[in-house]
């Protein structure tokens, strides 16, 4: 077969998988599980082998157009360059892994057979973005994506968290794409093509008439997929759906999306150095905002959340100071190492029964119970933390370097403000970076108190899994950063001296100072007792899970943050620890902002309707009514009313007649 | 002779009936104003019909036949119409036309045993 | 000779003011037909009204011999006054009409009828008189109406109308004899709540009337 074929075989293999899934989930549960992990297998063995061809080499390009479209033609088309064949590898592994990971991990829920179909057509929506050469197709995909979040978000849509969760995910991304959508069809109607090759050659020839405009809006919706400021806010929430999907969706590849998407256009996003400079700063708030509130956050998922928002305002970064191969390293490893995070932490939810670190922190033995687990979640957080020689170290030390770069002014693409701000930002957020890493260690491995229970071994598709991710995340840096520029723009990805020992330093600094302040409060956590665990601790991961989600709220009065004394992070962050676990209250002024003006613009609106409109309406219907009232009390029956009026009727016209022929 | 007075008198006898076939009650009371009616009519087609004959050369004495036709029509018309009266009256128990009221609106019932018409009906029983 | 001329000419030789014989005998039976069409539609006795019809179709009779037409006229006496009026009346007898003053022969429609009826003659009046106030129909000469010019113009022109008449007479006599047997099938009956009941014995009725062809 021909590597177009493959290509195209990629995203239909799970989506066929995903229709057949909904088809025969009910009647044939037997074929669910392969029906969900085979074609998601095929399709990543199919990606690995379209990479190989590709091979880095000039892009792939192919395209069929179905049907005239009118001015602007929208094709079928494929662009597969080394940056979309290396992210549908990603993709693929980690789809995969997820698939095999949640046929353990919700063996018992009724709902399986449709969340598998949904991850499975998420998975081939994402493959569709990654490989399609048409902007209209890639917003296909990435409409797609954003249902089937909001169903997968929504998986345990019987607690409150979770419906509000997936409602606000879709509203927030919705948010985003509706500039987005704007935006696309003001790229394509300077470009005259919708295609991706034909828009860069119009960008390259200075053919588009509004670059910042454009870029702005664009800019939106990727603010709202990649979960940046200050669209971020659905993220953390999203959590309450299931584990797996919080690997798939909000780690790996929904968010990935709309850095993809930048990276694809970003000599668009060059063509105007506002947007540049918009893009830095966003990617700047983004990576320390973020940073901080995951110091605060008690849910461990929240963490992971907040950490998923750091990452990807480094990859932003990057694209802000326009090194894209940077960005798109960032997210290779930072895909592999985020999914470990959340399938381990997935399995430690399992294993302690809460998602809560002050809970956990009070739990001793946790880590002889899932040992599997504790070294692949070390190995993932060494790498967040950008601890070399971890996968993590390179790709961030490439996109810090790629800033560097642009300070000392080598480059004619980005502004050297950008390049500051992206610097230090970045540094920053390394050192919040490794201190909350070491803070969520500390807090779920080296509790005290009673001892965990012992449900036995994890699930071996939960664990196998682990294992395999933690390959990457340990190797893949190192492998990677000769091999990437021969696949991506020839950028140099290797580690700069100045920003590795920058970078390494400020990180050791952070996990240093988080594990000074544990031991410091160490004491007060025997003193203050804490924590609630899941009430059916035999049950599968996905209901004790969604216990531990349920129960957060009442247990500690909030959904992302606890009471706890002892936790190191209140000490890291002072006064700000309170403003931290709300998100710095972002989510309050959107209240005030939106929810409420558009809550009172709609009881307005059902004043108006209710009180004004529908009183014309019952007016105009009241007239008719009482004429047909009344034309109803003429109807007697009597034969000789009717004939009376009929003649009457007719002396009457006879005698207008009359007067009007002799012209009275 | 004045073709005004045979005109008057067959338009006064037509108002006549008019208002007998508008005002009683009794349905063989508004068969005779019917008639009253086509007589006049038919007055006023022989008056026209001498008159018409007088002025023309040749006339075929169209209105004169047409009465003749209107007359035998006028009879199997009272005829039909007295076989109606009389099955109505057999099914009904009255041949008086203001109580049979079934096309009326909100009709539900026997227009004998409700309505307004049940006082007059006892009335004239 | 124009029409203009003509009637110029027929009102030098008529006048309103001089009236011939015929006419005041016209307008004398005409009150007398008129008064007793009237007295027909007012009267609270149902068979005074048949009565008096009597008068109003004898009036009439008497209108068309003075305007020459004699075959109609006793037509006229002969059908109406001799059959339909007999007709009538055994209709009020057999639907049981009461004998002697009704109080409500007239419905509460009564003021409207008034109304049109009065409306309906002012403005027929009216038109009429406007119309043939200068007409005149010249009664010299040979009758217009007499037997012989009417069965020859009835025989030679109107034949297959008279014909068709025939037919329709037939079939108004077969309607009427069946509208009668259905309603003597009926009349076993009693007529209050008639309708029920011939729902029900509707079966019974048609199953005694193949007893009897049997």
């Amino acid at each position: 077969m021909t590597t177009t074929t493959l290509a195209v075989l990629v995203p239909l293999l799970p989506f066929l998988g995903a229709v057949a899934g909904l088809l025969l989930g009910r009647n044939a549960p037997g074929f669910v599980r392969p029906l969900a992990v085979l074609p998601t297998l095929t399709a990543l063995a199919l990606a690995v082998v379209v990479a190989v061809r590709q091979g880095g080499d000039a892009a792939l390009t192919a395209a069929t157009e179905l049907t005239p479209t009118g001015s602007v033609p929208i094709e079928l088309s494929l662009y597969i360059d080394g940056f979309a064949a290396l992210v549908a590898v990603l993709v693929g592994t980690v789809a995969t892994c997820v698939q095999i990971y949640s046929t353990g991990y919700l063996r018992e829920d009724p709902r399986y057979p449709s969340y598998a179909a949904l991850v499975s057509l998420f998975t081939s929506a994402m493959f569709l973005v990654v490989y399609t050469g048409d902007l209209i197709v890639l917003l296909v995909g990435w409409e797609v994506m954003g249902i089937c979040s909001y169903f997968l978000v929504g998986h345990y849509w019987e607690t409150p968290e979770a419906r509000a969760a997936s409602l606000k995910a879709f509203l927030v991304t919705k948010l985003g794409d509706v500039p987005f959508l704007i935006g696309l069809f003001a790229l394509a109607t300077d470009a005259g093509s919708f295609e991706i090759t034909k828009v860069l050659d119009a960008v390259a020839h200075g053919g588009l008439g509004h670059p910042t405009v454009i870029a702005l809006l664009l800019l939106a919706g990727v603010a709202g997929k990649s979960a940046q400021f200050p669209l971020h806010t659905w993220l953390p929430d999203a959590m309450a759906g299931p584990t797996p999907v919080s690997a798939l969706i909000h780690a790996a590849t929904m968010v990935a999306a709309g850095v993809y998407f930048i990276a694809r256009l970003l000599p668009v996003f060059e063509a105007s150095q506002a947007a540049m400079v918009v893009l830095a700063v966003m990617a700047a708030v983004t990576m320390v905002g973020s940073g901080l509130a995951a110091l605060a956050q008690d849910d461990i998922k929240r963490v992971l959340a907040y950490s998923t928002i750091g990452q990807l305002g480094y990859m932003t970064g990057a694209l802000a100071v326009g090194d894209r191969s940077a960005a798109v390293f960032h997210l290779l490893s930072h895909g592999a190492f985020k999914a470990l995070l959340f399938l381990a932490a997935g399995v430690i939810i399992h294993a302690a029964g809460t998602n809560s670190l002050a809970a956990m922190s009070r739990t001793s033995r946790l880590r002889e119970r899932i040992p599997d687990a504790y070294w692949t979640m070390t190995v993932a957080l060494l790498a967040l933390a950008a601890i070399p020689p971890f996968s993590g170290f390179f790709s961030k030390e490439s996109v810090l370097g790629a800033a560097e770069h642009v300070t000392t002014g080598h480059t004619e693409h980005a502004p050297g403000a950008a390049g500051w701000l992206v610097l230090l930002a970045g540094l920053i957020t390394a050192l919040l970076t490794a201190a909350y890493a070491t803070r969520l260690w500390l807090l779920a491995f080296h509790g005290r108190g009673a001892e965990a229970p012992d449900h036995g071994r994890q699930p071996l598709t939960m664990t196998v899994v682990l294992w395999v991710l933690a390959v990457p995340s340990l190797g893949l840096g190192a492998l990677a950063y000769r091999t990437l520029p021969g696949w991506f723009d020839g950028n140099d990805l290797a580690p700069t001296v100045t920003t590795s020992v920058l970078g390494t330093g400020v990180a050791l600094a952070g996990a240093l100072i988080a594990y000074a302040a544990w031991r410091h409060l160490r004491p007060l956590a025997a003193v203050a007792p804490l924590g609630a665990v899941a009430a059916h601790p035999e049950g599968d991961a996905g209901q004790v899970e969604a216990e531990a989600i349920a129960t957060h709220a009442p247990a500690y009065g909030d959904v992302a943050s606890a009471p706890d004394p002892a936790d190191p992070g209140r000490l890291l962050l002072g006064p700000l620890y309170r403003h931290a676990a709300v998100g710095f209250h972002l989510d309050a002024v959107y209240s005030a902002l939106f929810v409420r003006p558009v809550q009172g613009g709609a009881s307005l609106v059902r004043f108006l309707d209710r009180e004004v409109v529908d009183t014309y309406v019952r007016g105009a219907g009241a007239l008719p009514r009482w004429l047909g009232a009344a034309v109803r009390r003429a109807q007697t029956g009597n034969v000789q009313t009717y004939v009376s009026a009929l003649l009457a009727g007719t002396v009457v016209l006879a005698v207008a007649v009359l007067l009007v022929a002799s012209g009275a | 002779m004045h073709l005004a007075y045979p005109a008057v008198l067959a338009a006064l006898l037509f108002c006549t009936g008019l208002y007998g076939v508008l005002a009683r009650r009794n349905a063989i009371l508004v068969l005779m104003s019917v008639e009253l009616m086509l007589n006049a009519v038919n007055l006023n087609l022989v008056a026209f019909d001498v008159w018409l004959s007088r002025a023309a050369e040749e006339t075929l004495h169209s209105g004169q036949a047409l009465t003749l036709f209107t007359i035998a029509i006028a009879a199997a018309e009272i005829g039909i119409g007295l076989a109606i009266v009389l099955a109505v009256y057999r099914a009904r128990g009255t041949s008086d036309i203001d109580r049979l009221r079934d096309t009326a609106e909100g009709h539900e019932t026997d227009t004998s045993e409700t309505g307004p018409g049940t006082e007059k009906a006892e009335a004239t029983a | 000779m124009n029409p203009a001329a003509t009637a110029a000419l027929a009102a030098a030789q008529h006048g309103f003011l001089s009236p011939s014989g015929v006419e005041i005998a016209f307008v004398l039976v005409g009150l007398a037909t008129l008064g007793a069409a009237l007295v027909t539609v007012t009267t609270r006795q149902l068979v005074h009204a048949a009565l008096w019809l009597v008068v109003a179709l004898g009036g009439l009779a008497v209108e068309y011999l003075l305007l020459t037409a004699e075959f109609i006229a006793w037509v006229q006496v002969l059908i109406y006054v001799g059959s339909v009026v007999v007709l009538l009346l055994f209709g009020l007898m057999l639907t049981k009409a009461p004998i002697g003053r009704s109080p409500d022969a007239d419905s509460g429609n009564r003021w409207a009828a008034l109304t049109v009826a009065v409306a309906a003659a002012a403005a027929l009046v009216w038109v009429v008189v406007d119309a043939f106030r200068t007409t005149w129909i010249d009664l010299d000469g040979p009758a217009a109406g007499s037997t012989e010019v009417t069965g020859a113009s009835l025989f030679q022109n109107w034949v297959l109308p008279f014909e068709a008449l025939s037919v329709l007479l037939l079939a108004a006599l077969v309607g009427a004899i069946v509208l009668s047997r259905k309603a003597k099938a009926e009349s076993s009956s009693p007529p209050v709540n008639a309708r029920s009941v011939t729902k029900s014995s509707l079966g019974v009725t048609e199953s005694s009337d193949r007893e009897g062809a049997r």
